[in-house]
Parts: structure tokens; C-alpha cells; sequence
């Protein structure tokens, strides 16, 4: 017997005048699951997390969450938590009294001595404990956007809502807190919905990961499935690196650099394409045969990134461990193959 | 070092001129007030402070405008500051409109207003009342180019839009979203507003001397046409409460230090 999504989005549409932020959008997110919407700006990732919020109306479609139809129910009455990508701490009270705002009020009304040991225990959670009596400036962004979680958590949010909350941070403090919010979700088991357009970040917390291209779901899978087998040129392309090389396709492997390799679904099936091809399946080696030449390297610390010319004047990125790569520095000769892993192949145009 | 000490040097010789500037004429006033003319030569008494308080008419009147004050600031409270945060938040295409209407009283003359209004004010006394109170109705009015002004820059200076959405989604009504968060967050805008307000009704003498109510400076005046040196004594320390009220207004002087670091 299989149990229904907890929460269901079906056919969601939304225009704004001429632009269509949502197109027919329709997703579903198991109970204690952690889905990111992951796209370009405008796709309609933020659209779909405020409609679900009640902070956007639809034109069209319908929300079931926890078995009941919230399609039409006020953004305050639906319990959901939500994080901004703005801080939002209310900045005439203390951190504790943010985290304490949604319990007062009459939809999560609770009392006294149990809100402030629900805030104790979310402040404890967060790690700020002893910022509870701090105003929101006098915390730093990072402290904010816990407290603004902390605050979502508190009323024991149905479905916990992230709109971009790190993209305001510095990379050191966004990575820190990333981690964070994984460890916090998955120790609550809340519901998750978060939005992001950068990919790092979608694919280093979420279960599955969407990716949203014109108010629509191109692909969602788990982070993995996403970046291995993605199922459009779009998400190829989108999210991680690609080469483009152009080869010819034939009973579902297409010849490439001298290799063969088999092809993803949603792949052209005979004839000439482009390979989308992941800089780490390039495989490069010294070689005096060579069909390649260094043109420049980057060192990233674990892995070193070349930019290869290959005989024919084409330009690709290979990315190898910084170990295999001593001694390929630019101008050196170089054996170029891909290593056997299916690759996506869209139509020439 | 020789720097800070003549960046000082500077800053009080700004004050102290900016001080004489404002407070000369008040001292003038004071000295006015105290001087004794007439055959007795000049004696200085403080007579007509004293005789303030047994003034016919002037301690009702005053407790009149203030009342009348108290409504207007109640109108502000009550009235303007949710409108002006509705059309912020809901009907962000209404805000020029809106704020165009409430420049409207700055580029009418009072004296136009008077005519437009005496008719309504003249209904008013024949079938409701003649309490000089129901002045707080156009005064209201008069007082929207710098409530607004006030009220529109504190709005601007936050995100009230995030603020807003954030208390809804944990459970707030609009009207807990207005009065409890974006009024608290916008407290010196509202205080700055209601301040200004306040002087101006305190100040205010065409309208009511026109429309004949006995408010304020219409009974000063009347004092000062008999009594000088009384009237100026009374606009002193008019003057000096409003004064007064401009100091209780807030400087939000931020507590504590902002960390810049992050604690895990």
C-alpha cells in the first residue's frame, strides 16, 4: 500500500501580466522529506514557495497538504514556517520574543512556561542560547537567519518553507549553516521546501532536488540521479559543467574521443549531437601519442581543473584529482578518452 | 591631534551660534514678559507669569487644544498610520496618488480652507456642537503634509513588506500584522509624526479665530490685546512646552554592538 505525498501540488498556474511564473507546475514531497527547488532567476521557484505559503494567489491548480486542501485558506491560518531570503527578525524584540511571536498568537496559542521552554529548547537548537536576549541588530546575519529559523520552528511549521535564506551571507557562514539546517530538519523530521538557485546548496541537503525552467518542473530526483542522469539537455546543463562535443549517435552509445559510451533516456537516438559531457569523465593522461595539449590548468586544492585543445582546435575542461595531474601544466601533450559513463546527448541545432 | 581639537573648536562654535539664533528670541520674550512699563519706571516682577493661571478662558481653552491634540493624535494613531501602511503593503500603485492628496493642505492657504469648510463647521455648531474639539476634524487635515512625510520616510527605511509576510505565516491577523509589528517597527516615524502634529494644533490661530472657537492662540491674542506683557509670557511657555514635547521625541540610539562574527 503506498501513502499519499503529504504534501500535492498539482497543476499550479500564475502569470503576471504577460510573464508566466507558474506553468502548470505539480509536485509532490513525502512526509519528513527535504525537496529544493533548484533554477534560473524568473523560473518560478519563488512563486511556487509563497503560493504554497498562502502569500501568492494562483490562477489555477491545487494544494493538498496533511490531507486537506489549503488552495484557498490565508497565509496565517495554514501553519506553515517560513524563512526569507531578507532578514525578517521583527526588530523591536529580543530574539527570544521572535521565537516566542507565532506561540502567543492565537493559531499555535500556548502558555507561559511552555512557550519559553519550547524557545529555550529552539534557541538551544540553533546554538544562539545566549543571544535570547539580544535585539536583531545586535546579531550578526548569520544569528538573524537562525533565529528567523528558530522562529519558523517554533510553531511546529506543517511544512517548513526556505526561500533562499544563505543567498545574504558570506560563503564561510552560508556552508556552516547549510549544515545546520540539514541536521536540524532531519533531527525534526519537518517537512521541507527550499528554494535556491545555487546548486551547491540544493544538492548538498536535499533529498530530491526539482529544477524549475519556465514556471515548470523539468526534472526532479535525488541529488545524484540529477547530476548523473539528468533527464533534459536543460538540467545537463544547468546544473554542474558540461563539455559540448559533437559526435555521432547510433543504437544508443555515441563515439566520442575514441571511446564509446552509452547514452542517457531523453537522448537523441540516432544521428549527429552534441554530448553533454561532465569535466570528471574526461579522463587525461601524459602521453607523447597525444591528441590533446594542455592549455591551461587551475589548481582547486583536492582536484585541479584543465582546459584542454584537443587536435581538431575544440576546447574541453576535464577535472582530475590534484595528484594525477603533476606535471600536466600548459603546453603539455596529452592522451584525451572518456571514462565509460553514459552521457546525455541533445540535437545539434 | 591639533586636528580633533579644531574639528571641536568648530562644532561649538556651530552650536553656540545656532543656540543664540534660537534662543534669543525666547530670552527677548522672557525679558519682555518680566519688564514693567509705565510710570513706575522698570521694575522687573514676574507678575505676569503669575497671573497666567487666573487668565478668564485660558486654562480652558488650553485644556481644550490639548484636548483637541489628543484627538488628532488619536486620528494619526488610529486612522493615518494604517492607512499609510495599507497602501504601502497592499496598494503600492495608490502611493503616489495618496501622497499627492496629502500635500494638498501644505499648498492651500488656510484662509481658502476656512471658506471651503465654514459652511460644514457652521452645520456643525447649529445641529451638533460648538466645542472647539470638533477642530481636531480639519486640523487632522492640515496636519497630513508632514505626518505622512514622516510616516512615508520610516516605511521606506524597512522592509516591511518581509516583515509583513513573516508575521502572517506564524499566525497574525492584518490587524496584528499592523498594530503589533509594522507600527512598533516604525515607533519613531509614528512619535516624530504625532509631535509635529501636536505643535501645529498648539499653534494653529486662523482657522479657529475665523470659525470664532475660543481654542489656544485665539485666546492668547485676545489677552494680548489687553494685557502685553501676560500674552507674551503665555506664547513663551506655550513655546516652551512644544519645546518640550520636540525633546521626548526618541533618538533611536542603537544598544550594543553589532557582532560580526558568527557563533555556532
Amino acid at each position: 500500500m503506498s501513502s499519499s505525498p503529504y504534501v500535492q501540488l498539482n497543476n499550479l498556474a500564475k502569470h503576471f501580466g504577460k510573464v508566466k511564473a507558474l506553468d502548470g507546475l505539480s509536485l509532490d514531497i513525502a512526509e519528513g522529506e527535504l525537496v529544493a527547488l533548484l533554477g534560473p532567476s524568473g523560473c518560478g521557484k519563488t512563486t511556487a514557495l509563497r503560493a504554497l505559503a498562502g502569500l501568492q494567489e494562483l490562477d489555477r491548480g491545487l494544494m493538498i497538504v496533511d490531507g486537506k486542501d489549503v488552495t484557498f485558506q490565508s497565509a496565517n491560518k495554514r501553519g506553515m514556517g517560513m524563512v526569507f531570503q531578507a532578514y525578517s527578525l521583527f526588530p523591536h524584540m529580543t530574539a527570544r520574543d521572535n521565537v516566542e511571536y507565532g506561540l502567543k498568537l492565537k493559531a499555535h496559542r500556548t502558555s507561559g512556561d511552555k512557550r519559553k521552554a519550547r524557545s529555550n529548547e529552539l534557541l538551544e537548537l540553533v546554538g544562539l542560547s545566549t543571544h535570547a536576549n539580544h535585539y536583531p541588530h545586535q546579531l550578526s546575519g548569520g544569528q538573524q537567519q537562525r533565529i528567523a529559523l528558530a522562529r519558523a520552528l517554533a510553531i511546529s511549521p506543517k511544512v517548513l518553507l526556505l526561500d533562499e535564506p544563505l543567498s545574504a551571507l558570506d560563503a564561510k557562514v552560508r556552508t556552516q549553516l547549510r549544515e545546520e539546517i540539514r541536521r536540524i530538519q532531519l533531527e525534526l523530521g519537518t517537512t521541507t521546501l527550499f528554494v535556491t538557485h545555487d546548486q551547491e546548496e540544493a544538492l548538498s541537503i536535499a533529498d530530491r532536488v526539482g529544477v524549475m525552467r519556465n514556471g515548470q518542473l523539468e526534472q526532479i530526483a535525488a541529488p545524484d540521479e540529477l547530476y548523473d542522469r539528468p533527464g533534459t539537455a536543460f538540467v545537463a546543463e544547468f546544473v554542474g559543467l558540461t563539455n559540448p562535443i559533437s559526435g555521432v549517435v547510433s543504437k544508443g552509445a555515441i563515439e566520442l574521443l575514441d571511446s564509446t559510451v552509452k547514452t542517457l533516456r531523453g537522448s537523441i537516438t540516432t544521428g549527429q549531437g552534441i554530448a553533454l559531457v561532465r569535466p570528471e569523465n574526461i579522463e587525461v593522461v601524459a602521453s607523447k601519442s597525444s591528441n590533446a595539449t594542455v592549455f591551461s590548468a587551475s589548481f582547486l586544492g583536492a582536484s585541479c581543473r584543465l582546459s584542454i585543445t584537443l587536435n581538431d582546435g575544440t576546447r574541453v575542461t576535464a577535472q582530475l584529482p590534484s595528484s594525477d595531474a603533476v606535471g600536466l601544466g600548459a603546453g603539455a601533450p596529452v592522451k584525451v578518452s572518456l571514462l565509460d559513463r553514459p552521457v546525455f546527448v541533445k540535437p545539434l541545432i | 591631534m591639533k586636528k580633533s581639537i579644531g574639528v571641536r573648536i568648530w562644532r561649538i562654535s556651530i552650536i553656540a551660534v545656532v543656540s543664540f539664533y534660537l534662543l534669543m528670541p525666547l530670552y527677548a520674550m522672557f525679558d519682555f514678559s518680566t519688564k514693567q512699563f509705565g510710570l513706575g519706571g522698570k521694575s522687573r516682577n514676574l507678575d505676569s507669569w503669575r497671573i497666567i493661571p487666573s487668565q478668564p478662558d485660558l486654562m480652558i481653552a488650553i485644556s481644550r487644544s490639548l484636548l483637541t491634540a489628543l484627538i488628532v493624535m488619536a486620528l494619526i494613531l488610529f486612522l493615518i498610520v494604517p492607512t499609510a501602511i495599507w497602501v504601502h503593503l497592499k496598494l503600492p500603485l495608490l502611493r503616489r496618488p495618496f501622497e499627492l492628496l496629502c500635500l494638498i493642505p501644505l499648498a492651500i492657504p488656510a484662509i481658502v480652507i476656512v471658506v471651503g469648510i465654514a459652511p460644514l463647521y457652521r452645520w456643525i455648531s447649529i445641529n451638533l456642537t460648538e466645542s472647539p474639539i470638533t477642530l481636531s476634524g480639519v486640523y487632522s487635515m492640515l496636519i497630513l503634509p508632514y505626518t505622512y512625510r514622516s510616516l512615508s520616510a520610516a516605511l521606506d527605511a524597512v522592509d516591511i513588506h518581509t516583515l509583513a509576510e513573516a508575521a502572517r505565516t506564524l499566525g497574525a491577523s492584518f490587524a496584528r500584522v499592523i498594530f503589533g509589528i509594522i507600527m512598533p517597527t516604525i515607533k519613531t516615524g509614528i512619535i516624530n509624526g504625532s509631535f509635529i502634529a501636536i505643535a501645529l494644533v498648539l499653534g494653529e490661530y486662523t482657522i479657529s479665530n475665523i470659525l470664532n472657537y475660543k481654542t489656544f492662540q485665539v485666546v492668547i491674542a485676545q489677552i494680548g490685546r489687553a494685557n502685553g506683557n501676560v500674552a507674551v509670557a503665555v506664547s513663551l511657555a506655550s513655546l516652551l512646552f512644544v519645546l518640550f514635547l520636540l525633546l521626548l521625541i526618541p533618538n533611536k540610539k542603537r544598544l550594543g554592538t553589532v557582532l560580526d562574527v558568527d557563533v555556532k
